[in-house]
């Protein structure tokens, strides 16, 4: 089984997020850089795919600057077999050009799977996984959180409002990982180890034009600090109280 | 003088709240520019768009066929992209449900035109601006499209219904014709025995924390729920210590929430989680550490022990409905 997983670098879950001085970007003193969460979950469905099938090959592909190849070995220490990594110094807030980019490096791949995170936590798109599925001409499930893989169909569950939808499908196909899809292996000192010697093979690329123009980042209105209405249960009338007669929400 | 296409959503054949608010987007961009607010409703047979004037519509697609009953990806995907192609549009809108966020980046791959996903805000000056929060809510983008079209996916809650005076036509259309066959095709919905309202469309959302100590605690965020008619809500340590599904999840690796009241109850609030429910017009916060982040982000706190705070309140509310 040969199977594709597109990973993302992100700022770290717990970052407070500083602007840079130019206004359009984060000030990355200091930031925690990891694995996007929801990649790691594609990263482990990837591994348990090859590995239940006793043979095959786990690609790890990313966009991104040269600072992407240490997501890309923390995949590697995972269990993935090697890496691909699309450098550009650019960033499209346009998902499709990244899309374009993928696609064309997944196309002549013969995957099975490809997999991806649902979203990266950075820019919250929900989009690349769909859009390579699309340009690639092959079926996609996104926010999967169980899978099952029985020969050339998939049955997938994703999440929606209030249930999930029961999904089948023929490979080769693209899955994107919902948070419960699975729990994610602790890269071990030995995988650790291993990665650094794992092909990772580095191409540089071109970013397609999007069409979405990046005129400021700024940070979001601070919430006036509210004010504690008392102690203990005592208090529970005061808080019915201002939720009525104040801010007129109860 | 280009059009506005809204794609619409329904659930068992019931249009969803969130297809008003995105019908309201598309009258932004469609008042700026001079062109209609065109609406595509994809369900059952026993669809209808009635109605849909009041809400912002000039004109009313309906595409009713058990084939397209449930969301299918394929199948609406072809049809949206379809509609668009048939006429004349600068935007194509949908809402950032779980079915917008599948549908927008297939339509926009098909189009080859830009996607803005998780929109917050929207305008038509010199060409359409968007707002949309970047890292989950810590910080905002302001992007200006540079390509017509574009698909927009609005965040539910983020755009007020309106009431508008349009006519509304009504017309028929078809399921896209060239993929009658699709592929990845979706069979049922599962949902749970307990039918419950989901964090992300719920107007009060009662969120419960490590402070509960013990999973089982959580019947008291439950009945609190309940009295109050909120959906149930939680942090990622509760979530990832397994006493809550995923699905419950508020934070920046679970679900955004924008209700009018949002209770957060033995919750510390960590950046990931405060990301996750920072634009609930009102935050009340009961938590027994008065240093707890939560409260600088709440409008309201009780420090205390939320085992005797939380049944009172729950007491309370329900004496207050009952009258």
């Amino acid at each position: 089984m040969k199977i594709a997983v597109c990973v993302k670098r992100t700022p770290d879950t717990e970052t407070r997020i500083k602007i840079a001085s130019d206004g359009k970007s984060i000030d990355e003193a200091g930031v925690k850089f990891v694995l996007n969460p929801y990649d790691e979950y594609a990263v482990e469905e990837a591994l348990k795919l090859k590995e239940a099938a006793g043979s095959g090959e786990v690609v790890v592909v990313s966009v991104g600057a040269a600072s992407a190849q240490e997501t890309i070995r923390n995949a590697l220490a995972m269990g993935a077999d090697r890496g691909v990594l699309l450098k550009t110094d650019a960033v499209s807030l346009d998902p499709l050009p990244t899309a374009k980019l993928l696609a064309g490096e997944l196309k002549s791949g013969e995957y099975d799977l490809i997999f991806f995170g649902k979203l990266a936590i950075d820019d919250y798109s929900h989009a690349v996984g769909a859009m390579v599925a699309e340009l690639l001409g092959m079926p996609a499930v996104s926010s999967v959180s169980d899978l099952t893989v029985d020969g050339s169909v998939g049955t997938a569950e994703r999440e929606i409002e209030g249930g999930v939808e029961v999904v089948e499908f023929p490979l080769p196909a693209a899955v994107t990982a919902e948070k419960g899809l699975n729990e994610p292996r602790y890269p071990a000192l030995r995988g650790i180890m291993m990665a650094k010697k794992k092909p990772l093979d580095v191409k540089d690329v071109t970013l397609p034009e999007g069409g979405l123009e990046l005129v400021a980042l700024t940070l979001p209105p601070q919430r006036q600090e509210g004010r504690i209405v008392g102690e203990g249960p005592d208090a529970v009338p005061a808080l019915i109280d201002a939720l009525r007669n104040e801010a007129k929400v109860l | 003088m280009a059009d506005i296409l809204v794609v619409l959503e329904q659930r068992d054949g019931v249009l969803k709240r969130v297809s008003h608010e995105v019908l309201a987007a598309g009258r932004v961009l469609a008042d700026a520019s001079g062109g209609q607010v065109h609406a595509l409703a994809i369900g059952g047979p026993d669809l209808s768009g009635d109605g849909l004037g009041a809400f912002g519509a000039d004109r009313v697609v309906v595409v009713g066929d058990d084939a397209v009953k449930l969301y299918q990806p394929e199948l609406y995907s072809a049809t949206v992209t379809d509609q668009v192609q048939s006429g004349e549009y600068s935007a194509v809108i949908l809402s950032a449900t779980a079915m917008g966020r599948d549908l927008g980046p297939r339509v926009a791959a098909k189009l080859d035109c830009p996607l803005a996903a998780d929109v917050t805000e929207l305008s038509s000056d010199d060409g359409i601006v968007v707002k949309r929060p970047a890292y989950s809510g810590k910080a905002i983008y302001t992007l200006r499209v540079t390509s017509s079209p574009v698909v927009i996916a609005v965040r539910p809650n983020a755009v007020a219904p309106i009431d508008g005076s349009q006519a509304g036509i009504v017309d028929t259309g078809q399921v896209a014709s060239a993929v009658r066959a699709a592929r990845a095709v979706t069979k049922a919905i599962k949902q749970p025995e307990r039918h419950a309202v989901d964090v992300t469309e719920a107007a009060i959302v009662v969120s419960g924390g490590r402070g509960l100590k013990e999973p089982e605690h959580f019947s008291l965020i439950e009945d609190l729920a309940g009295a109050v008619g909120a959906a149930v809500g939680a942090s990622r340590a509760v979530v990832d210590a397994g006493w809550r599904p995923h699905s419950e999840q508020v934070g920046q690796t679970g679900k955004t929430v924008s209700p009018n009241l949002y209770f957060a109850v033995g919750i510390s609030g960590a950046v990931q989680h405060l990301a996750g429910m920072r634009t609930a017009k009102v935050i009340v916060a009961i938590n027994k550490d008065p240093d707890a982040p939560i409260f600088k982000v709440a409008d309201y706190g009780i420090v205390g022990d939320l085992f005797e705070i939380v049944p009172r309140l729950a007491d309370e509310i329900r004496k207050i409905k009952e009258n």
